[in-house]
């Protein structure tokens, strides 16, 4: 039979000729490829799960976390805080928002996700979906904390967060990472709870009101800035620039007005 | 070599990590608690026992000039494979072991084995010699990682052991023993300690020191 004659043929070389050199390489490559990729296809739904589960859960502690929220969940019932589907494109709640609210679902279409030109693309995104799932907690008819999730590049991963703003959308009230992949022991460190303690407090925007706020190198001299952590200046950098964009125009701004006019609530 | 050689002498006699002084690098990282050392462990040996297996399966084809090269892309497929089977069922201890798990390809220990041994040696003794060198390194890490967890947390496999006396009992945890460093001591003062059971170990001296040094 041709095939095996010729498998035959391929095993008789000479260990060290040019065929059998190229030859085995392909073999072995593609066979691993086709291993690795197989585990990867059935593996992802468990690991995306778990993703989930940690994102969930660090939003959970970081709002356990929050000084005098659990008294005012309790005082306000444990429900009352609301989740609203945005429309980033007008800052308005969505009309007919998706199912999927995963940000990677949601740029994969062109009717789901806006393209940013390089000018605005400051996060490192290149397309921004056009909906997000905020939280608002009121007391009353007053707003008292807004929950945002944001996402940008850092220097090797993608970092993904929540950051929840006071009643008057310009403090923030806590910071918390859900996912990166940030260097181990330098960049990673934007997941300790020491780093994440020196968020709340500080204010998004300055005193003239422009967003200023930021990761800086070493230590923070105003209410604006955020320790850097030494050794990962391009991670503190990653952040800034989310920080940036994400309450930028292109961002919640469009939002942030919203709320600000009581035209979301 | 018997069988029963093969697979014993990596435990003491040959020990990859306190003979040859391989794999130090993850066993300081991972053996803060036993948890850590013990999934890093199985993790090292299956990935080591598969390599041996397929290399040797593979030794008459692999051609010589590319041989490192295939052997670390066998390596490394099982190593992500390893890896994304412990982010789907073990993701906590998955998240501590960091990039660790990712490290075993760049892990000397395997390489190492699939070269000298595996290379030049049937299926069978392959298999047994990646499962004795496996269980020589994850002795050693839990040997480590037990001595650092029991003193610097008081707890084993986080159950308390030492009533520690931040919570009412009388243990006052080394801190130190959560520190890179504290491997480093350990791991010296057991190879002292194995040397000086087995002096045939020792190695012989490159030169001699002048009378006046002495």
């Amino acid at each position: 039979m041709a095939r095996s004659s010729l498998l035959h043929r391929f095993l008789a070389l000479s260990s060290d000729t040019r065929a059998r050199v190229f030859g085995m390489a392909l073999a072995v490559s593609a066979v691993c490829a086709l291993v690795v990729s197989a585990a990867y296809v059935t593996l992802s739904p468990r690991i995306d799960a778990n993703l989930a589960a940690e994102r969930s859960a660090r939003l959970d502690a970081m709002i356990a976390n929050l000084p005098g929220l659990q008294d005012l969940l309790l005082d306000a019932g444990a429900d009352n805080l609301e989740s609203v589907i945005v429309d980033l494109r007008t800052g308005l709640a969505a009309v007919n928002p998706p199912d999927v609210l995963d940000s990677e679902a949601l740029i994969a279409s062109p009717e789901t996700s806006t393209e940013l030109s390089p000018v605005d693309d400051l996060a490192g995104l290149k397309r921004r979906p056009d909906f997000a799932e905020i939280f608002l907690l009121s007391s009353g008819r007053e707003l008292v904390l807004a929950i945002f999730p944001v996402y940008g590049q850092g220097y090797q991963s993608t970092i993904k967060a929540y950051v929840a703003l006071e009643g008057d959308l310009n403090t923030i009230a806590g910071f918390t990472v859900t996912e990166q992949g940030e260097t181990p022991g330098l960049g990673s460190k934007i997941t300790d709870l020491t780093w994440l303690s020196k968020w709340p407090g500080k204010a998004l925007l300055d005193e003239a009101g422009a967003l200023k706020i930021a990761v800086v190198r070493g230590q923070a001299q105003t209410d604006y800035e955020i320790d850097g952590i030494t050794g990962a200046t391009r991670t503190g950098n990653g952040v800034s620039a989310m920080m940036q964009f994400w309450f930028g125009p292109n961002g919640f701004g469009p939002v942030i007005d919203a709320l600000k006019a009581g035209e979301l609530r | 070599m018997t069988p029963s050689k093969t697979l014993k002498a990596p435990l003491i006699d040959d020990n990859p990590i306190t003979v040859q002084i391989l794999g130090i690098c993850s066993a300081l990282a991972v053996t803060t608690s036993v948890d850590t050392a013990l999934t890093m462990s199985l993790a090292l040996t299956i990935v080591l026992v598969a390599a041996s297996g397929i290399i040797s399966l593979l030794r008459r084809l692999i051609p010589r000039e590319i041989r490192l090269i295939l052997q670390i892309t066998i390596i490394a497929s099982l190593v992500i494979v390893a890896d994304l089977i412990l982010q789907a069922y073990a993701w906590n201890i998955s998240q501590r072991l960091s990039i660790f798990v990712s490290l075993v390809v760049t892990n000397c220990l395997v390489l190492g084995r699939a070269e000298s041994f595996a290379m030049h040696n049937p299926v069978l003794p392959s298999l047994l010699d990646g499962l004795g060198n496996g269980m020589g390194y994850s002795l050693i890490l839990l040997v480590v990682g037990i001595l650092r967890e029991l003193f610097g947390a008081g707890t084993l496999m986080g159950v308390m052991v030492l009533p520690l006396r931040s919570e009412g009992g009388w243990f006052e945890p080394l801190g130190v023993m959560l520190l890179a460093p504290s491997a480093f001591f350990i791991l010296g003062l057991l190879i002292w300690a194995i040397r000086t059971w087995r002096a045939d170990q020792v190695e012989a001296d490159e030169f001699t020191l002048a009378e006046e040094v002495r």
